[in-house]
C-alpha cells in the first residue's frame, strides 16, 4: 500500500487549484493495494449478485425477492439492516461525547474510525431503507412537499437519519481536508465539530430510541415478554454497549489489517482504551439488565417464563446481556483482551437477537411457523451485499485519508 | 409540532363520546340514514356503520357490490368459500366469515373499522392515510410503501401490494367519494337484510344501544367498537361473546396514537435540553493552560 505517496502530496501542497485537487483525486481513485485477496474474492461476487437482485427488486417489486407477506410487513432489511445497523453505529455518538463533551484524550485516536464507521453505517443500513420502500420515488416526501406526517415517529426518524448523516459527515470532514490538502477549508470544518457532535448527540438520543417507538403501536402483536412501554428507553440504553462493543470488534480487526498505518505510540495505548471501553459497556448493560428485570417483574409475567417464548428471552437476557456484562467486568479488571473481545461478540450478537426478537420473532409469536416470515435467499445476498460495500468503502477510505494514520504535519496542533 | 392535530382530533372523539349520552337522552325519533346524510354535508361528526351480525344471513352481496365498486377481482360466489377463515386482502376490502358458535351460526363482516384516532394515519409519515372529516380512514399515493401501518394497525388491516412494481395500500374507504356527496357507502346499499346501518356514530350508538334495550335476550350488552381503540367508525352487535366471531377483545381503549404519545413528548425536550447541556458540559471540561484541542470551542 502506497499510502505514504498520497499523505506526501497532501501535505506539500500549499494553495492547489481545483485542477490539482481533481487531478489528485483522479489518482486516488485507482485500487491501491492486492486486488486478490481472499476477502475480495468472497465478497466482489456476493455484491455483484446483489447488484444484480437490486435491480430485479426495483424492477419486479418486493414479492419476487422477499418473502414478506401481510402478516409480516417487515422483515430483516428493517429488522436486521436498520434497526441493528443503527445500533451498531451508536459508538460513534458515544465517543464523540466523551472526546468533544468530556474531552477525554484517550480516545482520541479511535475516534475518527469510529466515526467513519457510523457515518458509513448509516449511509448503508439506514440507506437499506431505500430498498424496503415498495413506493421508493416518493421517499423524497417527508422531506418536501405539503404533506408532512409530523406525528409519525417514523416522520422523525426520518429527518434524524439525514440531518445525523450532515453532522456525522462534518464531524468527519476534516479527514477529507486533510487527504486534499487543504488548509483553510480545514481549520474552517474543524471549527465545526463541537456543534456537528452537540447536534449529533442529540439526534442520536431521539433516533436510536425512536427505533423502538416504532413498534409503541404494534401493542397486541408482538410478545408481552418483550412489548413494554419503555421499548423507545430499551433502545437507547442497549445502542450505547452494541456501539462500543462494534468499536471493540471492529478495531481488533482493524488493528491488524490497518497495523502499518497505527503508529507505535497508539499501538502501545490500544489495550487501554480496550479496557476503558469495556468498563463503559459494562455499565451500560448492567443498567440495561437491571431495567429489562424492573419492566419484567412489574409487567407480572411469570408464568411466561415457562414456555418456549419464555426460554428464548432467558437465553437473551442471561446469555447475552447479564454473562456478557460480567465478562466485560472481569475482562476490564484483569486486562484480559480476549476476554473482552468474546464478551464484544456475545453483546454484538444479543444486539442482532433482540432486534429480530421484537421486530420478526416475537413478532405475532402465535403464527404457526410454516406461515411465518423466514427471509428468501435473495434477502440475506442484498443484506451481504451492503454489508460487503460498507466494509470496502471503509477500507477505500482508510487507505487513503488519515483515519488510523496521523494526520499530517500541517493540522497537527489540533490534535 | 402536529400536538394540534392529534388535539384536534382527540378533542373530535371526546365530543362525540360526550354527544352520545346526550342524544340518547333526547331520545330522537328520527331515521338514521336521512340524518346521516345530512351532517355528512355538514361535517360535523363522523360517520360510520352498524353491523348487526344477529340479522347478517351471509349472502355477500356486500363482498360483491364492494368488488364491483372498487374495480376489484370478483370474490369466488361459491357457498364453500365459507368454509374457511377468511381475512380481507390486497384484492378484497371487505368480506363474511361464518363462525359455529353457541347460539349457532353467525356471520360477521370485515373491512376497516375506521377507527376515530387510527394508528396508521399516526404511523404515515406522508399524510397518505388521512381519517377525513366525513369518519373514512383513506389512502392516497404520496404513500412511500413503508408498510408502518400495517404495523400500526391493531385490526391488520392495510393490505400490501407485494406482486407489484408499483404498490399501493389496499383497504376499505369507506367509499369516501360517495360518503362526500351524502351517499351511503355500497356495501351499506348493497345489503338485503339490513344488517348494515349508515348514520353518524352517535345515531348508531343510540340505534344499537335501542335495540339491546329492546331486545335484551337477542343481544349480548356490548356495542363493539364503542370503546375499543378509542371508539371506531364501524360498530357491531353480537348476539355471542365477540371473541366467537373471531374478534380481538384484549385490544383495550386506549386510542392506538397514544401509544407513541410520550416518546413524541420527549422530542422537543430532548431537542431543547440536551445541546444546552452538552455545550455546558464541554465548557466546564475545557481545561485552561492546557495545550489541547479548540476545535470548535467557539462555536455556539
Amino acid at each position: 500500500m502506497n499510502t505514504v505517496e498520497s499523505t506526501a502530496v497532501a501535505a506539500t501542497g500549499e494553495t492547489k487549484s481545483f485542477k490539482d485537487i481533481v487531478a489528485f483525486i483522479r489518482s486516488e481513485l485507482k485500487p491501491k493495494g492486492k486486488i486478490f485477496t481472499p476477502f475480495n474474492i468472497i465478497s466482489a461476487p456476493i455484491i455483484l449478485l446483489g447488484a444484480f437482485l437490486v435491480v430485479y427488486r426495483l424492477v419486479k417489486g418486493l414479492g419476487a425477492v422477499t418473502n414478506l407477506s401481510q402478516d409480516f410487513p417487515w422483515g430483516i432489511w428493517i429488522g436486521f439492516d436498520v434497526m441493528v445497523g443503527v445500533a451498531f453505529a451508536g459508538g460513534a455518538y458515544v465517543l464523540t461525547f466523551v472526546v468533544y463533551v468530556l474531552r477525554s484524550e484517550k480516545y482520541h485516536s479511535i475516534i475518527r474510525a469510529t466515526v467513519l464507521n457510523g457515518l458509513l453505517a448509516y449511509m448503508f443500513y439506514a440507506g437499506a431503507i431505500f430498498l424496503d420502500l415498495g413506493r421508493w420515488w416518493n421517499i423524497t416526501n417527508p422531506l418536501f412537499g405539503n404533506k408532512f406526517g409530523a406525528n409519525s415517529v417514523l416522520f422523525l426518524i426520518a429527518w434524524h437519519f439525514l440531518l445525523y448523516m450532515i453532522a456525522e459527515f462534518v464531524e468527519f470532514s476534516p479527514a477529507i481536508a486533510e487527504w486534499l490538502g487543504l488548509k483553510n477549508i480545514r481549520k474552517f470544518l474543524g471549527s465545526l465539530t463541537l456543534g456537528a457532535v452537540v447536534v449529533g448527540i442529540a439526534l442520536s438520543t431521539l433516533h436510536q430510541s425512536g427505533l423502538g417507538a416504532l413498534f409503541m403501536m404494534a401493542k397486541g402483536k408482538i410478545h408481552p415478554l418483550w412489548y413494554t412501554e419503555f421499548i423507545p428507553v430499551l433502545f437507547f440504553v442497549s445502542s450505547i454497549f452494541a456501539g462500543l462493543s462494534m468499536v471493540i470488534f471492529e478495531g481488533s480487526i482493524s488493528h491488524r489489517v490497518f497495523s502499518d498505518q497505527i503508529d507505535h505510540e497508539d499501538h502501545a495505548s490500544y489495550n487501554g482504551i480496550i479496557i476503558g471501553l469495556s468498563k463503559g459497556c459494562a455499565v451500560a448493560m448492567f443498567v440495561y439488565f437491571f431495567a429489562q428485570l424492573l419492566i419484567f417483574i412489574h409487567g407480572w409475567h411469570w408464568s411466561l417464563l415457562n414456555t418456549p417464548m419464555g426460554y428464548w428471552y432467558l437465553a437473551e437476557m442471561i446469555g447475552l446481556v447479564a454473562i456478557p456484562c460480567f465478562m466485560f467486568l472481569q475482562g476490564a479488571r484483569y486486562g484480559n483482551i480476549l476476554l473482552i473481545r468474546i464478551a464484544a461478540i456475545l453483546t454484538l450478537i444479543g444486539i442482532i437477537i433482540n432486534r429480530l426478537n421484537i421486530s420478526i420473532i416475537a413478532y405475532k409469536w402465535w403464527i404457526p411457523l410454516s406461515e411465518r416470515y423466514i427471509p428468501s435467499w435473495m434477502e440475506i445476498v442484498i443484506t451481504l451485499a451492503i454489508i460487503f460495500t460498507e466494509v470496502w468503502a471503509f477500507r477505500w477510505i482508510v487507505n487513503r485519508m488519515p483515519v488510523f494514520r496521523k494526520p499530517p504535519e500541517w493540522a497537527k496542533e489540533k490534535h | 409540532m402536529g400536538i394540534d392535530r392529534r388535539t384536534f382530533l382527540k378533542g373530535l372523539g371526546t365530543g362525540v363520546a360526550a354527544a352520545a349520552p346526550a342524544g340518547v337522552a333526547a331520545g330522537s325519533l328520527l331515521l338514521p340514514g336521512k340524518v346521516g346524510a345530512k351532517a355528512a354535508a355538514e361535517n360535523r361528526e363522523f360517520m360510520g356503520v352498524l353491523v348487526d351480525t344477529t340479522r347478517c344471513v351471509g349472502c355477500r352481496s356486500c363482498e360483491m357490490a364492494c368488488a364491483d365498486a372498487h374495480n376489484l377481482p370478483m370474490p369466488n360466489g361459491d357457498a364453500s368459500v365459507l368454509d374457511k377463515k377468511r381475512d380481507t386482502s390486497e384484492t378484497q376490502w371487505t368480506l363474511i366469515n361464518r363462525y359455529k358458535t353457541e347460539k349457532g351460526e353467525v356471520f360477521a363482516k370485515k373491512q376497516c373499522m375506521h377507527c376515530n384516532q387510527p394508528g396508521c394515519v399516526a404511523a404515515c409519515l406522508v399524510k397518505a392515510m388521512e381519517k377525513k372529516k366525513e369518519g373514512a380512514v383513506t389512502w392516497d399515493d404520496n404513500c412511500m410503501g413503508c408498510r408502518f401501518c400495517m404495523v400500526s394497525c391493531p385490526f391488520d388491516i392495510p393490505k400490501f401490494e407485494y406482486g407489484s412494481a408499483v404498490p399501493k395500500i389496499q383497504k376499505c374507504s369507506l367509499c369516501w367519494e360517495k360518503l362526500q356527496k351524502g351517499e351511503k357507502p355500497t356495501c351499506v346499499e348493497a345489503c338485503p337484510a339490513e344488517a348494515l346501518t349508515f348514520g353518524t356514530r352517535r345515531e348508531l350508538i343510540e340505534e344499537a344501544n335501542r335495540r339491546i334495550y329492546r331486545d335484551s335476550g337477542k343481544y349480548i350488552s356490548h356495542i363493539y367498537g364503542e370503546h375499543e381503540v378509542g371508539g371506531t367508525g364501524y360498530l357491531y352487535l353480537s348476539s355471542v361473546p365477540f371473541e366467537q366471531i373471531g374478534f380481538r377483545t384484549d385490544l383495550g381503549t386506549i386510542a392506538y396514537p397514544e401509544y407513541s404519545k410520550g416518546f413524541l413528548y420527549s422530542v422537543p425536550i430532548v431537542l431543547l435540553l440536551w445541546p444546552a447541556l452538552l455545550v455546558g458540559v464541554s465548557t466546564l471540561t475545557k481545561r485552561e493552560g492546557e495545550v489541547r484541542s479548540k476545535e470548535g470551542g467557539e462555536k455556539r
